[in-house]
């Protein structure tokens, strides 16, 4: 056993979890723990703001389901990341951010650069931490790792004192964490999981409604055999694209405010509605009232809350959704031998006339539509990019015309609704995949929320494609400024954008316009070439809308069509 | 409706604010909160005397136990469990009243603390019904201050519900 800093310790604690790429930005608070980076064989990744930091190791934490890691300093450092852990709590996703904070003998004294991180935190983590002393460091980062990652994954907050951080002792590693309030359940009730199959087995006309816990859990695989061997079509929410392939012949796309018109039919027309990691979040039922008003409803998720939370539940399964299609997969092997699709005639034969009404139809004329680029972006890419997106009209466009047949490739700020998410999300999964083609499907709004880390992107050779639809406007704001708001375009046009060519350029990154719809296949080859950033610059259709389009507070079946 | 909830959580710093700050950031009710240590040291218990629908009380158990530093939520029905809460009342005396205080004093079991030339200070225990009922007999006389504990509460019979802090 050796004698080590608080430093030392955080870092081998770091290795023991597996840790090899952290997201952060340095200050004084944090010295001595950057000092230490040139004796460990982790990555650091400079942002160049704290927000980008959480979002990049969030992005990186989607796709590769390991835990994302930021390091932060104390006081503004820390408040910068609170959006960032905002993001990754609503949506579920496993960070640890380790913040800096002044020393302990100045904590409470306004001291400078002192923030309250722990308190501001409190209600947007899982949960956080204030280290007193270095006796605790060890076993608080191991406690911090497991509680993110286990259960319903999220953001937790370690936040650590200069002093305690200098600290020297006699370093232990910890083998075993006890936490005595926290014990989340995995194993779903064999009562329940038999009550759900059976009324599977009963339903005339069920539909699967799939979210973000299919993903967390690692569960694709088993919902798309589960899904064609009792041949159950399936809905995904905007977190669950990706969990069930987008091409797959029961896929109904996404359902909700601007679901598919299929999806939000099949929901409101079935007789058993089975949810699978997902939590009836109100852009998903509209009017919660008349939301599967003729169904059963059977709900599995790992967290007790989100049951009977929105909408009453009847057959309610608190588990792991891995843990309950292995449950089912047993209970198969008879049902399995009923020839389903037969059974099911009449239901497909409805849902066949939902499909026909194409609700994602759109006309290219004289100006480049945004469906248009993203489907060419789908194209050139061969569905395999990962895709991040902003938040707005860009986040639904690349939601509904980028076909996902995989899951951990579709990064997008679900919860929150963060503007400025995407781009950073973006750097974080190049990190993680090198090789892979990321791209950023973008605004000219939301874009330049973090569009500083550009910066980043080109110091560290990290080929992030970033697409703006560059429609001139915050785009579904005015959408609903005119559809509600008798088109009072009040604070939402754009007109004193920067050139997004020149801008790129000026960070050292490759910029590219398309103005017309032939520049649109040739912009995007140039682009998945580069091996540098690029910003594609789609000059679009201005007042595009996004459509189907449920009106807030209607039900999901009044659908505004294009 | 109104309802005790009685929770075993860690004995340490933020973990008071944790509970409060989820009552009031899901815009959930709290009438009184009570909280000190257990027999154990490391645990303490806290005693939320809350209000709400069925469905309103089920969520407050169910958050209540995803909180870290809670090892048990007891949502109590009424009959099952003991509570009671103490009051320090400060009212007013004359020679015309001294004797009916005393009285109302005596009849709910109280004791006077502290006596000075125009006002007595009076303790009280007992349900939440007993110091309103004692609360609204002394008014008349002109209380000029009240301290009131909240609600600690236990389970009736010599189960326990403190040990093996397992959540469901």
């Amino acid at each position: 056993m050796k004698r080590k800093t608080g430093a030392q310790i955080l870092f081998e604690c770091l290795k023991k979890e597996g840790v090899t790429d952290i997201f952060g930005f340095p200050g004084g608070a944090v010295l001595d723990i950057y000092h230490q980076f040139k004796n460990y064989n982790i990555r650091h990744i400079l942002v160049r703001h704290e927000q980008a930091a959480v979002h990049a190791a969030d992005g990186y934490a989607r796709a590769t389901g390991r835990v994302g890691v930021c390091l932060v300093t104390s006081g503004p450092g820390a408040t910068n990341t609170v959006t960032g852990i905002a993001t990754a709590y609503m949506d579920s996703i496993p960070v640890v951010v380790f913040s800096g904070q002044v020393p302990t003998m100045l904590i409470g004294n306004d001291a400078f650069q002192e923030a309250d991180i722990v308190g501001i935190t409190r209600p947007c983590t899982k949960h956080n931490y204030l280290v007193k002393n270095v006796e605790e460091m060890a076993i608080t980062i191991r406690e911090a790792f497991h509680i993110a990652s286990s259960g319903r994954q999220g953001p937790v907050l370690i936040d650590l004192p200069k002093d305690v951080v200098n600290e020297i002792i006699q370093f232990n590693y910890p083998e075993h964490i006890n936490l005595q309030g926290y014990n989340p359940t995995y194993s779903g009730h064999l009562r329940q999981v038999n009550r759900a199959f059976s009324e599977i087995l009963e339903a005339k006309k069920p539909v699967i409604y799939a979210g973000g816990g299919v993903i967390s859990s690692n569960s694709s695989k088993e919902l798309s055999d589960f899904a064609h061997k009792l041949q159950i079509p399936v809905t995904t929410t905007l977190m669950g694209l990706g969990c069930f392939p987008g091409t797959d012949k029961l896929s109904l796309g996404m359902l909700g405010m601007h679901g598919t018109y299929k999806a939000n039919m099949a929901v409101t027309n079935c007789d058993l509605l089975i949810a699978i990691g997902a939590r009836f979040d109100d852009r998903v039922t509209g009017d919660i009232s008349k939301f599967a008003p003729h169904a059963k409803i059977i709900h599995i998720d790992i967290d007790p809350t989100s049951i009977s939370k929105n909408v009453r539940v009847d057959t309610p399964i608190v588990g792991d959704v891995r843990d309950i299609f292995k449950k089912f997969h047993v209970l198969l092997e008879d049902a399995g031998k009923i020839n389903w699709k037969n059974k099911r005639k009449s239901w497909f034969a409805q849902i066949d006339k939902w499909k026909s009404v194409h609700s994602l139809d759109y006309k290219q004329k004289d100006t480049i539509k945004p469906q248009y680029v993203v489907e060419k972006l789908y194209q050139l890419t061969d569905g395999n990019a990962i895709i991040s997106t902003e938040v707005g009209q860009n986040q639904m466009w690349a939601a509904q015309y980028y076909s996902f047949d995989k899951p951990r490739k579709f990064l997008t700020s679900g919860g929150l609704g963060t503007m400025g998410y995407g781009f950073p999300a973006a750097i974080g999964a190049q990190v993680a995949f090198p090789k892979e083609t990321v791209i950023d499907i973008a605004g000219d709004g939301s874009i330049q929320m973090n569009i500083q880390e550009l910066a980043t992107a080109v110091q560290y050779k990290l080929p992030v494609n970033i697409a703006i639809l560059n429609n001139g406007y915050l785009g579904m704001v005015r959408q609903w400024q005119e559809l509600f708001y008798d088109k009072n375009y009040a604070a939402t046009p754009l007109n004193t954008s920067p050139d997004f060519v020149k801008l790129a350029e000026a960070y050292g990154a490759l910029g590219l316009r398309a103005t017309k719809p032939s520049d649109v296949v040739p912009v995007i080859k140039k682009a998945l070439k580069s091996p540098k950033p690029v910003i594609m610059d789609f000059v679009v259709e201005p007042e595009e809308g996004v459509y189907p389009m449920v009106p807030a507070g209607a039900a999901i079946d009044e659908m505004i069509l294009l | 409706m109104k309802h005790t909830i009685s929770l075993l959580v860690e004995n340490k710093p933020g973990v008071l604010s944790r509970v409060s700050s989820l009552f009031s950031g899901r815009g959930f009710n709290i009438e009184s909160l009570s909280v000190a240590e257990t027999v154990d040291p490391k645990i303490s218990r806290m005693t939320i005397l809350t209000t709400g629908n069925d469905q309103i009380l089920e969520q407050i158990t169910k958050q209540l136990n995803k909180l870290i530093n809670v090892i048990k939520v007891i949502d109590f029905k009424s009959n099952e469990y003991v509570g009671r809460e103490l009051a320090l009342i400060k009212v007013n005396v004359t020679e015309e009243t001294r004797s009916e205080i005393i009285s109302i004093i005596d009849i709910f079991r109280g004791k006077v603390l502290d006596v000075s030339s125009g006002s007595y200070t009076v303790e009280v225990t007992g349900d939440e019904n007993k110091i309103t009922a004692v609360l609204d007999l002394l008014r008349p006389m002109g209380i000029k201050e009240v301290a009131r504990t909240g609600s600690a509460a236990l389970t009736r019979g010599s189960k326990t519900k403190t040990s093996k802090g397992k959540k469901q």
